[in-house]
């Protein structure tokens, strides 16, 4: 007998924020039903859409750019051991020092350890998924440790003891009317008077973030990059927010997933033009912070990188499904969704919503925990078209439903159904046979041209919003054979 | 040219009016119109619901009952859109490395209708004539699948009487989505709602498009609704003239009680 291999772990139980706790269908129900929610919502995707559209199209090299973002990030993956351990190397070299956390569980208590060791019992935190995935806050709060969001969306959701329900645009749905009732329940020395124009609440989340960034002496960031031939971390942001905490802290803790990496630094040159058009439908990112290691006199003192894994491995031994670690997290594929654009971000349960989470999500957990979220789309391929990096997210889906639908143990009825179905259309005599019994519809008809609207399940998914028609008397191809009999 | 006629498992058991407006309208054009007994069924369902092993068989039916066609025609750019880009691919997954070849060069030889019609057989006006104000769905795989772009549009505008009236949010899916629209009933009706909205926002007498699938998805809600907005597949269009309005077609509205 030889070693039995367990497979390779994924994100772990009861740490984080990869599972809903109800399927999609169920969750997406109760969304559909908040007239307020589907109106912020169908309002800033299209505004977005729009906005990413028009800047795409100034692009005549678009489809270049895509394919070279694209191309980097398949090579890079398939070295991705290599160029690891080429960028701990030169973090280190430069002053900085990595950890490896295989999971949520390990990366939390990492930074915890970190933070303790500091004496601080409070962080600023610039924007970032990989520690919502990991549910740090959470974590640090349990530690005694406050965490304050510092990035102006991901700030309205925390004071709203809310959750985050877009990868750029955490409260994308709240309108201003809703965050202005936010800040003037929850800012301590808020102005009474407060109105919902753009320009005063910006006002205010500044002044309520001002006195936290002079006094942090301890920031935690996420990565949107990190080349690995020098060791430079990036982080990418339009508020500002995020070059007080990368600059003014004396420690700086970075939580990046390992899929985050480029190899050369000439590879920025792709995907800073990519990433700002397909995000914020900017032509150029506004804040562009880059750092490496630590420099005497100039911004943190100390700096870690934590590496984090929680499922990327094991994602990365997927041949079809590995292709989502090439996401840069633009988020344009939730803003074309017609499924995110009604239902919202918080349905699929996970921090990463829309079309981008349906494939990521179940695969850092195991497909049977996030069995739903393959389902969550009608394959209508928009997501592809506007991935930058061009991830064939539709295809993705496909495989997922399939490694889903080859996990089970036992035979469902929806199997069984399938499984008679494929028989019979493998072979045109039983076919023509399954086709006449449909006819046994026009029986429930009594002539009418549709069917009943209260069919029993599953037509009745299908017949409570939708009629049926009544099946033909002939199939064609049974007519086409009569008059053509020789 | 002899066209063979991929008539889908869906036209032939529920909407027998299109092929045969498919069929009828190729004849017109002076091509001759076989109809392969053996066809059944393209696998699509079976593998977007995530039984991909089970549509192996499917596809090698599908292999067999085409084998030999010079030029394969179905009226459904969501079928042509699944034998070119998943039968080969879950025959070659399964290890049938002979079906995956057979099943690519068949793709090669198989057209969505109005890709037949106006690149293969180089025509726009294929003399037809349809007295109605219409509006067409570019469905989600004609459009970004098969790339159709606006052969259809082109297609119709050269159809005698036909007023084209632009849909708004075209683009956007209808909801359909195969089993998607029960899997996510409510999900599908939403956007199935908006898209509704979008048609009778035209004050269309017909909503046209390439698949009868979302045909079916669309005409069941406006059916439901009580709308006078009916749906008409493109085939059933093109094949109408002065002489026969439209073959087998139901010109009145989708529900008549």
């Amino acid at each position: 007998m030889s070693h039995v291999f367990l497979g390779i772990p994924t994100a772990p139980r009861g740490v984080g924020h990869l599972r809903g706790d109800r399927p999609f269908p169920e969750a997406a129900r109760e969304a559909l039903r908040d007239g307020q929610l589907r109106a912020n919502l169908g309002h800033a995707t299209s505004t977005i859409r729009a906005k990413r559209a028009a800047v795409v199209g100034e692009l005549p090299d678009w489809e270049q750019l895509r394919a070279a973002g694209r191309a980097i990030k398949a090579a890079t993956m398939a070295r991705l051991d290599e160029h690891l351990l080429e960028l701990e190397a030169r973090v280190t070299e430069r002053g900085g020092t990595v950890h490896w956390a295989r999971d949520a569980a390990e990366a939390n208590a990492i930074v915890t350890r970190l933070v303790r060791d500091t004496g601080a019992d409070e962080v600023v935190k610039v924007k970032s998924m990989a520690t919502q995935e990991i549910g740090l806050n959470e974590a640090l709060e349990a530690a005694g440790i406050h965490a304050w969001e510092t990035d102006l969306a991901e700030l309205i959701v925390q004071l709203g003891e809310d959750r985050p329900s877009h990868i750029l645009v955490p409260a994308i749905h709240k309108n201003r009317a809703e965050i202005r009732e936010i800040f003037l329940r929850t800012m301590p020395d808020v102005d009474p008077h407060l109105t919902d124009e753009p320009r005063q609440l910006a006002m205010a989340a500044r002044a309520h973030l001002r006195e936290r960034f002079l006094r942090a002496k301890v920031a935690i960031s996420g990565a949107n990059f990190a080349v690995a031939e020098t060791g430079t971390l990036a982080v990418v942001e339009s508020e500002g927010n995020g070059r007080m905490c990368l600059t003014l802290p004396q420690t700086l803790i970075t939580v990046m997933g390992i899929e985050k990496l480029v190899p050369t630094w000439r590879d920025l040159e792709v995907f800073l033009q990519l990433l700002p058009r397909s995000s914020t439908g900017e032509r150029m990112n506004p804040y562009t912070s880059l750092w490496t290691g630590v420099t005497d006199g100039d911004g943190p003192s100390e700096f870690h990188l934590v590496l984090l894994d929680n499922g990327r491995t094991a994602t990365l031994a997927d041949e079809v499904g590995r292709e989502v670690l090439h996401c840069i997290r633009c988020s344009a594929c939730l803003n074309v969704c017609p499924v995110y654009e009604r239902t919202g971000g918080h349905a699929y349960g996970s921090v990463y919503p829309g079309p981008i989470g349906a494939v990521l999500s179940p695969q850092l957990t195991g497909v049977e925990d996030n069995a739903s979220l393959p389902y969550a789309s009608s394959l209508c391929g928009a997501c592809y078209d506007v991935c930058p990096v061009a991830i064939d997210i539709p295809s993705i889906l496909v495989h997922l439903r399939a490694e889903h639908v080859e996990a089970q143990t036992r035979l469902t009825p929806e199997a069984v159904a399938f499984k008679a179905l494929a028989k019979a259309m493998s072979n045109s005599r039983l076919w023509r046979t399954a086709q006449k019994a449909t006819r046994l519809g026009r029986l429930l008809a009594r002539g009418r041209p549709i069917l009943p609207a209260t069919l029993p399940p599953p037509a009745s998914q299908w017949t409570f919003s939708r009629d049926l028609p009544t099946p033909p008397k002939e199939t064609f191809s049974e007519a086409w054979a009569r008059e053509h009999r020789r | 040219m002899r066209v063979a006629l991929f008539a889908t498992c869906l036209v032939d058991t529920l909407v027998p009016q299109v092929a045969r407006a498919t069929a009828v309208l190729l004849q017109r054009l002076g091509h001759e119109v076989v109809v392969p007994p053996g066809q059944t069924c393209c696998g699509q369902m079976h593998v977007n619901t995530g039984y991909r092993r089970e549509a192996v068989p499917i596809v090698a039916n599908h292999v067999r009952a085409f084998a030999g066609a010079e030029a394969v025609v179905a009226p459904s750019g969501s079928c042509v859109a699944s034998i070119h880009h998943q039968q080969a691919m879950v025959a070659r997954r399964a290890g049938e490395t002979a079906l995956a070849e057979e099943a690519e060069a068949l793709a090669a030889r198989t057209y969505e209708l109005s890709q037949f019609l106006v690149d293969v057989l180089g025509v726009v006006d294929v003399g037809a004539y349809y007295p109605h104000r219409v509006t067409y769905h570019p469905t989600c795989h004609s459009l970004r699948l098969l790339r159709v772009g606006d052969r259809p549009q082109r297609l119709l505008r050269a159809v005698r009487g036909l007023e084209l009236v632009e849909l708004p949010g075209a683009e956007s899916c209808c909801g359909f989505g195969g089993t998607f629209s029960v899997k996510n009933a409510d999900t599908s009706t939403a956007m199935l709602t908006d898209k509704m909205a979008n048609v009778l926002a035209t004050h269309a007498e017909v909503c046209t498009a390439g698949d009868a699938s979302c045909l079916m998805h669309i005409g069941g809600g406006l059916s439901r609704m009580r709308s006078g907005t009916r749906t008409v597949h493109l085939a059933e269009i093109l094949a109408s003239t002065e002489e026969a309005v439209a073959p087998d077609q139901a010109t009145a509205p989708a529900v008549s009680r």
